[in-house]
């Protein structure tokens, strides 16, 4: 028992120290959060964008931080572990201070940081493109909201391929399902019948396609141009794609395209059988800019390889980290509500080439592009769309089509049917 | 004065010189600003007398009423309607945008401005030139889809037979640009450099460094067109097998055009299997032909085909038909191979279960070893998995990087004997590192072996990195035969089978017939009596472990031919083996055997039924029953030591 108490008081000991010594740090550098996987399931696509949080931090101390103080990381890892994201975003924001947090990948960690930044104040910037119905007052999202992606793609494939009949094909968890329902409810509106409509959902890491690939032939051979639209997530692409490829199945006959698929997944295939299957994104490494030239060039001295890749999400850290820092400059504080307020409207040129604007929804507004996979691995670019404001709240649920995400006067509301003032 | 002030005085007089220069009222923001202002009469002669390249897409745009004022900033912008919104085009920056219609406003013509507009003929579409072949060529080098379809449309109407190599290199990707004189080029990679011919001439023009060429893309679209083109052309090929591929190619997209080639190249076909094929696609095209007979004719010819086109093409005509006799026609044709599809599809779900269960035999062969002869719950036995693919990888980046490219198909083979070495190691090491001193306590040696696939995981992450590696699949592996209509089967499924078996059948021999596989099963069946017969059952238990490990390190390698290559991989087949093993019995490979199989056939019987997440639930309910019943699974091993 007296052994008990005598740690205790050690620990407590110890604790205050910590706390006295926390604010003396704090005065000479600006805490910034990274909350990404570095070991798990999501480390495969985590890991990248803590390397680009660290890359955009080290610029910017080169060009001598902000406000007269260095920026200095804090990297933790929440380890593919949904409630440790909870745990290690308390940690970030109560214990080391943080003024921004960027992070998460999935939905679901996303979902279980929400309560504690809303609840600490906290800030988040998301990254990622993923299934909309949400606006946090603690959150940017500066990935892409369903109509900055799904339905443009699909948009395309209706009108330059005159696909006819549609495969919906996800991973069974929240992204896909919403996508999906989204898509479903357009493709209804836009006169498609439930007859041309298959949707097949699988669990994570589903490496046996066999069945699948043969239904989407069988579906596809029905006379009418057919086409799948895959939110398949992460590691069950791989195998789906070599299954695509072995049976024959073309871009030709009937194209895929995919919303999780990006330069850095397709470095773990062999593209030569999947030319001309699409994805749509708001960057791809292909796209011709000096922003994006100096971007690539950056993140290869980086990381000191020249084989790694840019990509979608790396380039939505970048435009958020870049926002966070002229909200900073121009606010002249870290301060949590005075940064959200310097967010709205702040601009910047995108590796993208085009001018991305965040909106009063805590979304933005960007290009879509759709691209079509080359035998390199690189994605050839066949349409580019102009600014498109994400809708966070999509019209073609009816639950959600009468809700506005808008945090300025007179709605200041992430989730209303009429203002609150 | 100092030459300061001179410099200061001089940047006086031209910033003043350029405040002062009036507007000029006849360029082309000035002549928009007063269509703006509907001064429309002026600014449109104005418009139509200027020579600056972007007033004639103006008038264009004005005459066909889709030159349009934004409301919020006055700027002329053209506009393409889509859905509820316009994509407008900024005339003078060329930005596009969306915007509601509410947010712009149409500039209308009055009737005497639309005559001097008519009468000027400024406003006609662009006349389009006619091209030769090489006017044709040339004209590929556009970055619109829209001009590149009808540079291709003209090269295949010129019916010119040097148009083949030039859209086969299109489809191909090896049609360039050469960046220093704008030349349109087919390249040939062979190393680092590019052997390149002239498009248009044919003629070889020498070897260039990738970095000098842009490669010219096509989209879907045009990879449909170019290849039907394709088709069309090799008709006319004096190789049998070429026209007998042409001809397949244009089952279900012959059209008018290609109708009268079909038949005069049906006359001509001297081959059988050539003339099959014309016949079949002509007869594709002639199911939907005016005449009755043609059309009798040609449902003829289609049914009995098991061909997926085939029976779409049947049950499209099913739903247009309007003739009673052709109707029922397509109704018999349809159903017989409607019948036909049926059958195979259960066929096709046999092969696919037997190739699921031979992946599934792989992955828990090495685990039936450990756990089921060594009682060893190894939570590690997925990194060995993972350690095998890995060893692929290396193997094959070896290959690519110090031996010639014409072995590299090779690089498989050598692999599952890498694989087999690493992972056996990384098995002998773990076994003689942690799990002898935890033999007689299971819990623990589940949770040490645990923590050693963490770290396993870790390691090859910090060592490759998280993303995945690719793992190419060797030529003779890739792709795959139609065995029958709708029936492909895949060469690396039919190449796991059979090295799945292989494995299989090496160990039944190491175990049935060599001294250390007596010496395995005694230790198996009684370890006390087995050491007390002078068998060194701590060798034994080491070199069984790594023999497990070691094959679970060959099924990485042939995993690493139909899934990712990542950290993760263990983890997704770790359950599965589990499941294998305890269904099959443990400590049997028979029973490992039929479990795999029973396994895999189930699942792929129950998956188009069920769906994949369901089927898989059903799957695990299923096997908790069974093993409710019979608690050591189909083949339980009968020995002293087991029964107690």
């Amino acid at each position: 028992m007296s052994g008990f108490t005598k740690s205790l008081g050690l620990a407590a000991t110890l604790a205050i120290g910590l706390g006295l010594a926390a604010p003396v740090m704090a005065q000479n550098t600006i805490k910034v959060g990274v909350l990404h996987s570095l070991s798990g399931t999501m480390a495969i696509s985590e890991t990248t964008l803590k390397d680009t949080v660290l890359m955009m931090i080290d610029e910017q101390n080169k060009k001598g931080g902000l406000l007269g103080k260095k920026l200095e990381a804090v990297v933790v890892d929440p380890a593919s572990n949904w409630p440790l994201f909870a745990e290690k975003a308390r940690e970030l924001i109560s214990k080391e201070k943080v003024s921004v947090v960027f992070g998460c990948w999935t939905s679901v960690s996303r979902k279980s940081v929400l309560p504690v930044f809303e609840e600490l104040n906290g800030l988040l910037f998301y990254p990622v493109q993923y299934e909309g119905e949400e606006s946090s007052r603690n959150v940017f999202y500066t990935g892409a909201a369903p109509n900055q992606q799904a339905i443009p793609a699909v948009e395309y494939l209706m009108a330059k391929e005159g696909v006819k009949r549609w495969v919906l094909a996800g991973t069974d968890y929240v992204y896909p399902r919403t996508t999906n329902k989204i898509l479903e409810a357009f493709l209804k509106a836009k006169g498609v019948g439930p007859e041309d409509i298959m949707i097949n959902y699988t669990p994570f890491g589903h490496s046996d396609w066999q069945t699948i690939v043969a239904d989407i032939k069988k579906f596809g051979s029905a006379g009418k141009k057919t086409a799948v639209v895959s939110t398949i997530n992460g590691d069950a692409n791989v195998p789906f794609y070599k299954e695509l490829a072995n049976a024959g199945i073309s871009a030709k006959d009937i194209p895929v395209v995919a919303f999780s698929v990006g330069e850095e997944e397709l470095a773990g295939i062999d593209t030569k059988n999947l030319v001309g299957h699409l994805a749509a994104w708001n960057y791809f490494q292909s796209i011709k800019d000096p922003t994006n030239d100096a971007f690539i060039k950056q993140w290869k001295t980086f990381i000191k390889s020249d084989k790694r890749v840019t990509n979608d999400p790396m380039e939505a850290t970048y435009i958020g980290f870049k926002m966070w820092s002229q909200a900073v400059v121009q606010s002249g504080s870290t301060d949590i509500d005075a940064v959200r307020q310097a967010m709205y409207g702040q601009k910047v040129k995108a590796p993208s080439g085009v001018t991305s604007v965040m909106n009063t929804n805590h979304h933005l507004s960007k290009a879509v592009f759709i691209g079509e996979i080359r035998p390199d691995g690189q994605f050839n670019i066949v349409q580019k769309s102009p600014l498109v404001k994400a809708e966070a709240w999509s019209k073609y649920i009816p639950e959600s089509a009468k809700l506005t995400a808008d945090w300025t006067y007179p709605w200041v509301c992430g989730n209303c049917a009429k203002p609150k003032f | 004065m100092s030459p300061l002030r001179v410099l200061f005085l001089l940047f006086v007089v031209v910033a003043a010189s350029y405040i002062a220069a009036p507007a000029h009222a006849d360029d082309l923001p000035g002549l928009l600003s007063g269509l703006a202002q509907s001064e429309l009469k002026p600014a449109v002669e104005a418009l139509i007398a200027s020579d600056d390249p972007k007033a004639k897409p103006v008038l264009r745009a004005l005459a066909a009423g889709t030159l349009y004022k934004r409301l919020d900033n006055d700027a002329i912008v053209t506009g393409e309607p889509s859905g509820d919104m316009v994509i407008i085009t900024d005339v003078l920056t060329d930005e596009q945008e969306q915007l509601k219609p509410s947010e712009l406003e149409v500039i209308a013509l009055d009737d005497a401005t639309r005559a001097v507009l008519e009468n000027s003929g400024a406003a006609a579409p662009p006349v389009e030139e006619t091209l030769d072949f090489a006017g044709a060529v040339d004209k590929l080098k556009t970055d619109s889809f829209d001009d590149k379809a009808k540079a291709i449309q003209r090269l295949t109407e010129l019916g010119d037979p040097r148009a083949i190599p030039v859209l086969q290199a299109l489809a191909d990707g090896r049609l360039f640009v050469r960046k220093t004189d704008g030349a349109v080029i087919i390249g040939d990679r062979s190393g680092n450099d590019t052997r390149v011919t002239l498009a248009a001439t044919a003629e070889p023009a020498g070897i260039v460094a990738p970095g000098d060429l842009d490669a010219l893309f096509i989209n879907n679209n045009l990879r449909n067109i170019v290849a039907e083109a394709v088709g069309r052309m090799g008709l006319l090929n004096s190789d049998a097998a070429t026209r007998r591929r042409a001809a397949d190619t244009l089952i279900g997209s012959a059209n008018d055009q290609t109708l009268p080639l079909l038949r005069d190249a049906l006359a001509k076909e001297t081959d059988a299997g050539a003339k099959a094929a014309i016949s079949m696609a002509l007869a594709s095209a002639e199911i939907a032909d005016a005449d009755k007979a043609r059309r009798l004719a040609a449902i003829g010819v289609l049914s009995g085909s098991t061909d997926l086109r085939v029976r779409s093409m049947l049950q499209a005509r099913m739903a247009a038909e309007t003739d009673p006799e052709v109707k029922a026609a397509v109704k018999t044709a349809f159903d017989s191979a409607q019948r036909k599809l049926e059958v195979i599809g259960w066929a096709v779900n046999l092969f696919q279960g037997i190739s699921l269960g031979s992946v599934l035999l792989l992955a828990a062969i090495g685990l039936a070893i450990t756990f089921g002869v060594m009682g060893v719950i190894n939570m590690a036995h997925g990194e060995m998995i993972m350690l095998g693919a890995y060893s692929a990888y290396v193997v094959q980046e070896v290959f690519r990087a110090f031996l010639p490219p014409s072995v590299f198909d090779l690089y498989l083979i050598a692999a599952i004997p890498v694989g087999f070495v690493v992972a056996g190691i990384a098995g002998i090491i773990i076994e003689r590192g942690i799990i002898r001193f935890l033999y007689t306590r299971p819990l623990e040696t589940l949770l040490a072996t645990w923590g050693v696939s963490l770290m396993l995981q870790q390691l090859v992450r910090s060592i490759f990195g998280a993303p995945n590696k690719e793992v190419a699949n060797p030529n003779w592996m890739t792709g795959g035969f139609e065995l029958v209509g709708g029936f492909t089967v895949v060469w690396n499924r039919v190449v796991i089978i059979l090295l799945c078996f292989a494995v299989l059948g090496i160990i039944a021999l190491i175990m049935k017939r060599t001294l250390y596989g007596l010496q395995m099963r005694a230790v198996t069946q009684n370890r006390g009596m087995a050491s007390a017969m002078g068998i060194p059952t701590a060798r034994i238990d080491a070199l069984t472990f790594a023999l497990g490990s070691g094959i679970a390190g060959i099924a990485g390698v042939a995993l690493s031919q139909i899934g990712n290559v990542s950290p993760n991989l263990g983890t997704i087949y770790i359950v599965d083996s589990f499941l294998v093993v305890v269904f099959g019995g443990v400590g049997s490979l028979l029973g490992t055997l039929t479990g795999a199989m029973g396994l895999g056939i189930a699942n792929k019987i129950l998956e188009p039924m069920a769906g994949a997440v369901l089927g898989k639930v059903i799957i695990l309910v299923l096997i908790i029953l069974f093993i409710q019943k019979r608690r050591r699974g189909l083949f339980a091993l009968k020995g002293r030591s087991v029964e107690t």
